[in-house]
């Protein structure tokens, strides 16, 4: 960490906390809109505060759009991602990391190397893939691949498996363990750490996923909350604004919670992918 | 070794690889019908067209050399390389900027480094639609700051010329993530090096050039690569922006939407996966000649 002296810290200071109101003004301004009438976007736009306060916005997206059906949705796909990511990976992790077995580091770069795979291959295959199973339209393509492994996940968790001493293994298998044992009770239990930074992961880019749903759910009511929000914005010539605000700080608000209260693991986890290539 | 241990140690062996396969089962599955299966029928689908009866005609490099005889083609390859080749660059010198001045031993040096990596963990539909309300030219505040200081914003996303300078500014917000993996770098340098600089007399713009930029040379490369990846694929906001066909005279166009427009609006498959593989190349060649302009510069 760098030491400066006393005045050059006072530029740094200003510059800091400048800059620190250059990045939190969209929030605020995201938050204020959401609480203003439409009226005063149109007469006062640059008022920051909202006069009169109202939440007209967010008694709209509950009563004259499906708000909490989308919440729901995206609830359901975002758990059962992580369900299956989460055991798929640790199990598959495990197997990478516990056992010897022929070409195991050469499948280990095959995983690394799908990792760089620009999505837009695989996705239109996928979407006929999942046409011919009569998917489309519902949450299984969504849903049933996650329970096939993620790779960052399974890059993480390996990499953390590794450095788990064999001894605690070679120990319990003195007292009859076997493997499934020894996962679940010597490696599952000391992992948690890294799973929750994956958990996090996965949370978030379930819970922010656009692509995905905007290809495989065509019906109103199985929208998630990106989609949903899409849709609403697209659906009109002229934006409600203060419902389109409103809408968007609900959704980012499970994630902004979860940042403040995990924050060294977000910022852990974002350096973890940032070192992973 | 006798012939009994030995073959002990071949059954055990033999258990071993057997567990270890079942364990990476679900992977080897999910990679063989979600990934090796796509790549190679993507690889073949661009071969072809969807004909009468939906059925597959095979019709060679036509895909290819239809696209490259398309103007939206050339179109989308245009605007998402001049996107990424302004925008990349001026965001690793601002991410590398916030993290060295948040390296600074300070009071409120949490609280600050909070405020900058918020932004990057927003839903890209939520910042979509957020910066399309501020970058609004009669209602939003940029242009009403500007207004009371006395002069006229511009049409942002409205106006042809803007949409990209638009789309750039506001991806400056998210440059949080980067920044983190910077300031990770920093951390990692000795801080010996910087004591040895200064009793040999090196000022702060010495030690930034011959410290500092040399040893964080890995991290900007990792960083810089991870840009073209991102920016190649681009579309999330783009689309919440300006709508499939990229906003007004297509200038918001980038290839992204391009490929998703041709194979989900227009459902040409064939051409769609043809567009892919070119995607994959020119991201493969980007990186490429990343990777060598750092290389050269290291002799």
């Amino acid at each position: 960490m760098t030491k400066i002296n006393k005045s050059r810290k006072t530029t740094v200071y200003i510059v800091a906390v400048l800059l620190s109101l250059l990045f939190i003004f969209p929030f605020l301004w995201m938050v204020s809109t959401s609480f203003k009438t439409q009226d005063q976007i149109f007469d006062a736009p640059m008022e920051l505060l909202p006069n009169p306060f109202v939440t007209d916005a967010y008694r709209e997206l509950f009563t004259e759009t499906d708000f909490s059906r989308y919440f729901l949705n995206t609830i359901f796909v975002t758990g059962m991602t992580l369900l299956g990511v989460l055991t798929s990976s640790s199990i598959v992790a495990f197997g990478f990391s516990y056992f010897k077995f022929p070409a195991k580091e050469a499948l280990f770069k095959v995983l690394l190397a799908t990792m760089m795979l620009p999505a837009q291959v695989t996705m239109i295959p996928q979407y006929m893939l999942f046409d011919k199973l009569g998917w489309v339209g519902s949450f299984k393509p969504l849903i049933i691949p996650t329970f096939f492994g993620g790779t960052w996940v399974i890059f993480l968790l390996r990499q953390f498996f590794d450095t788990v001493p064999k001894e605690y293994a070679e120990a319990a298998k003195m007292d009859g363990a076997n493997e499934l044992k020894i996962f679940f009770r010597i490696y599952l239990p000391l992992a948690k750490a890294p799973v929750a930074t994956a958990a996090l992961f996965v949370f978030l880019w379930t819970w922010t996923d656009f692509l995905n749903p905007l290809i495989y759910l065509h019906d109103d009511k199985m929208y998630t909350l990106s989609i949903a929000l899409h849709r609403i914005a697209s659906g009109t010539h002229y934006p409600n604004w203060p419902v389109l605000m409103g809408g968007s700080l609900l959704m980012a608000l499970p994630i902004i919670i979860l940042f403040f209260t995990s924050q060294k693991t977000f910022i852990n986890g974002a350096t973890i992918s940032g070192i992973k290539g | 070794m006798n012939e009994y241990t030995l073959k002990v140690r071949k059954r055990t062996f033999k258990r071993e690889s057997v567990l270890g396969v079942i364990f990476i089962s679900p992977w080897i599955a999910g990679f063989l019908i979600f990934t090796l299966f796509p790549v190679l029928y993507s690889l073949y689908l661009s071969f072809t067209m969807t004909g009468e009866g939906g059925h597959l005609k095979w019709i060679g490099l036509d895909n290819y050399l239809r696209a490259f005889g398309e103007r939206d083609f050339w179109l989308s390859i245009k605007n998402t390389l001049i996107l990424s080749g302004i925008g990349i660059p001026i965001a690793q010198i601002m991410a590398l900027m916030a993290a060295i001045l948040l390296n600074v031993r300070m009071k409120y040096q949490g609280l600050f480094r909070t405020i900058f990596f918020l932004p990057s963990v927003v839903p890209a539909v939520a910042t979509g639609l957020l910066w399309k309300w501020i970058l609004n030219p009669r209602l939003g505040p940029i242009n009403g700051f500007l207004e009371e200081l006395g002069f006229s914003g511009p049409g942002w996303l409205i106006d042809p010329a803007w949409i990209k300078p638009s789309l750039i500014l506001m991806s400056f917000w998210g440059i949080g993530g980067t920044m983190v993996i910077y300031l990770a770098g920093l951390q990692n340098i000795p801080d010996e090096l910087y004591e040895a600089a200064e009793l040999d007399g090196a000022n702060s713009r010495q030690r930034l050039k011959s410290i500092t930029l040399p040893m964080l040379r890995p991290v900007t490369l990792f960083n810089t690569i991870m840009g073209i990846i991102t920016s190649f694929q681009s579309f999330t906001q783009v689309i919440i922006m300006l709508d499939m066909d990229g906003g007004i005279e297509k200038s918001g166009l980038v290839y992204g939407l391009y490929i998703y427009t041709n194979a989900f609006r227009d459902f040409k498959m064939g051409y769609a996966s043809a567009l892919s593989w070119v995607l994959l190349i020119i991201t493969a060649v980007s990186i490429a000649i990343t990777m060598k302009v750092f290389k050269d510069r290291d002799k």
